[in-house]
């Protein structure tokens, strides 16, 4: 008796061209997570405002004394963008924000290190930073500018001081989180202190420092806005506070605009950096 | 080597000492004298003596709350917050071998293995390691894409690539399926067999300490309370005389009635 042959297909099932046309019956049960991730699908919620805003201008329900049409604010920042105000007070806001983002990210990082790995530096950091959370960042102008005048440093100060907060809140939680078993298995695997804070405190840390960069960005643009209308003379707050004296609605709008695009902009490149950083994880967010 | 404490009491300090090249030939690997862990009533070790030779294999076999894990944790220094007494001496060289594989999620599995090496050729040795437990080629997967007995497998490449002269080995395969449980010995047979490290391993599994040590350490209410040696042709085929009587003998120290529990 012959043994049986059995034929294999010269071409596997999953590369075979001839499968394309094949039926695939198959049962499918209900999926619960939200399923496969779609390239610029966030686009869509505010092209959707976009285009809600460009009917009821266009359709006359929306007075342009309250909200200019969509088209007048194009026509505004080009005609910003041709005298050169608006790439003026645009580089002057971002690198007030980016000058405080980058000292609080700085300074509530190493807070939430020194916070998180020792226990007398708990006893006299996470204090501290826990008054300063719960008194609004807005109420500290006064002083400051009592302190350090109305220049750069109060408003860099300002940002700085709304930053390093929700930074230190949230590394300072992830490296709390740090499961023991990892302490233990460093000190098996023979890490030195040095070791264990590169290996297994900053990456498991990680998680939570985004998630405070991700409040900490938007924050520095809130903060921004405030110290610029307050007492400026330069950025794009203070711009819109001048175009309010002179009832320009337009110039007003468009400083939303850019806001508005500054805010999605900086959160889309820290979620990038995030899922870049983060792509051991394996969650919901695909 | 450190001198043998008197007696059991419960004053004198614990003492964990690593006695590396110092020890000589014929002088155990690890010696455990009066090991007291945790006082009173409520005392988990309650004087316990143990020697493992050099490349010896023990099992180290208990029910729930014997005491076994802490046994193993005093030798691998992790119960620093345990209150206790006695006198241990391990050699340098130790790695562990915990029931969760314990890979960093963040890390790569190459990465994972040459946690904490200081060795300039860290990853050649590392990946050589990989290749022995059969995953040559997975360097730069992320452990959560890895199956729950190729993790564990990377975590004996992490723990032999330290060419370590104990293996310590805390339940190792109790968290996999009954299949995968089977290769693992084969697997760690073979390590075992290649490095000669010597090893304890905790488990309640009397089939699992027979096949794979040389000697079965039963503990009860945190102390030693029966040694069986086992003899090689035993260890290697269930069906071999003397087998059964073995097992009949280790579920009895276990306080399993043998002629009620059916296998």
């Amino acid at each position: 008796m012959s043994a049986p042959t059995v034929e294999r297909p010269a071409v596997a099932p999953h590369q075979d061209p001839a499968l394309a046309g094949r039926d695939d019956v198959r049962p499918t049960g209900r999926r619960l997570g939200p399923g496969r991730r779609r390239r610029l699908a966030w686009l869509l919620g505010p092209s959707a405002l976009l285009l809600l805003w460009t009917a009821a201008s266009a359709t006359g329900l929306l007075d342009p004394r309250i909200l200019s049409e969509p088209w007048t604010v194009v026509a505004t920042a080009g005609e910003l963008i041709a005298d050169g105000r608006l790439q003026e007070n645009l580089a002057i806001s971002a690198q007030r924000a980016g000058l405080g983002l980058f000292f609080g990210i700085v300074v509530g990082a190493l807070l939430a290190l020194v916070s998180g790995l020792s226990r007398a530096g708990e006893a006299f950091i996470d204090g501290p930073v826990q008054i300063k959370r719960a008194i609004p960042g807005l109420a500290l102008i006064p002083l400051l500018i009592l302190w350090f005048g109305i220049d750069e440093t109060m408003k860099v100060l300002t940002i700085t001081l709304g930053v390093f907060v929700p930074i230190y809140l949230q590394t300072h939680a992830g490296l709390r989180g740090i499961d023991l078993r990892y302490v233990e298995l460093a000190q098996t695997v023979g890490l030195g202190r040095a070791g264990f804070i590169r290996k297994v405190v900053l990456p498991g840390a990680l998680p939570g420092f985004f998630l405070g960069l991700r409040f900490a960005v938007t924050g520095a643009w809130v903060s921004l806005v405030v110290v610029e209308q307050i007492n400026s003379t330069s950025g794009i707050g203070y711009m819109m506070e001048l175009a309010r004296t002179y009832g320009q609605t337009n110039i007003i709008v468009l400083g939303l605009a850019v806001y508005g695009i500054l805010g999605l902009l900086s959160d889309g490149i820290v979620r990038l950096i995030e899922r870049k950083a983060l792509s051991w994880q394996r969650t919901l967010a695909g | 080597m450190a001198a043998h404490p008197g007696g059991l009491t419960a004053v004198e300090p614990s003492v964990r000492t690593r006695t590396g090249a110092r020890t000589g030939p014929g002088a155990p690997t690890v010696s455990v004298r009066g090991l007291i862990r945790g006082f009173g009533p409520k005392g988990v070790l309650n004087g316990v003596d143990l020697d493992i030779a050099p490349g010896e294999f023990v099992a180290l076999l208990g029910p729930s709350g014997c005491g076994k894990s802490t046994l193993l944790r005093a030798l691998a220094g992790l119960d620093h917050d345990v209150k206790g007494s006695g006198v241990i001496n391990v050699p340098d060289r130790v790695s562990v071998v915990f029931q969760d594989s314990r890979l960093l999620p963040w890390d790569t599995v190459l990465g994972n293995v040459t946690l904490g090496l200081r060795d300039h050729d860290a990853d050649t040795k590392a990946r050589r390691a990989l290749a022995e437990v059969g995953l040559a080629g997975r360097e730069k997967s992320w452990p959560h894409e890895l199956s729950g007995g190729e993790q564990q497998r990377v975590a004996l490449a992490r723990s032999l690539v330290r060419e370590p002269q104990l293996l310590l080995a805390d339940e190792p395969f109790g968290a996999l399926d009954a299949l995968t449980r089977i290769k693992m010995h084969g697997l760690l047979r073979e390590l075992v067999s290649a490095h000669r490290p010597a090893v304890l391993l905790v488990t309640h599994d009397v089939d699992e300490a027979i096949a794979l040590s040389d000697r079965i350490v039963v503990l009860d209410s945190g102390l030693v309370a029966t040694v069986r040696t086992v003899a090689p042709e035993i260890g290697s085929a269930v069906d071999a005389a003397g087998h059964e009587a073995l097992r009949r003998d280790l579920l009895t120290a276990l306080g399993v009635d043998v002629n009620a529990a059916s296998h």
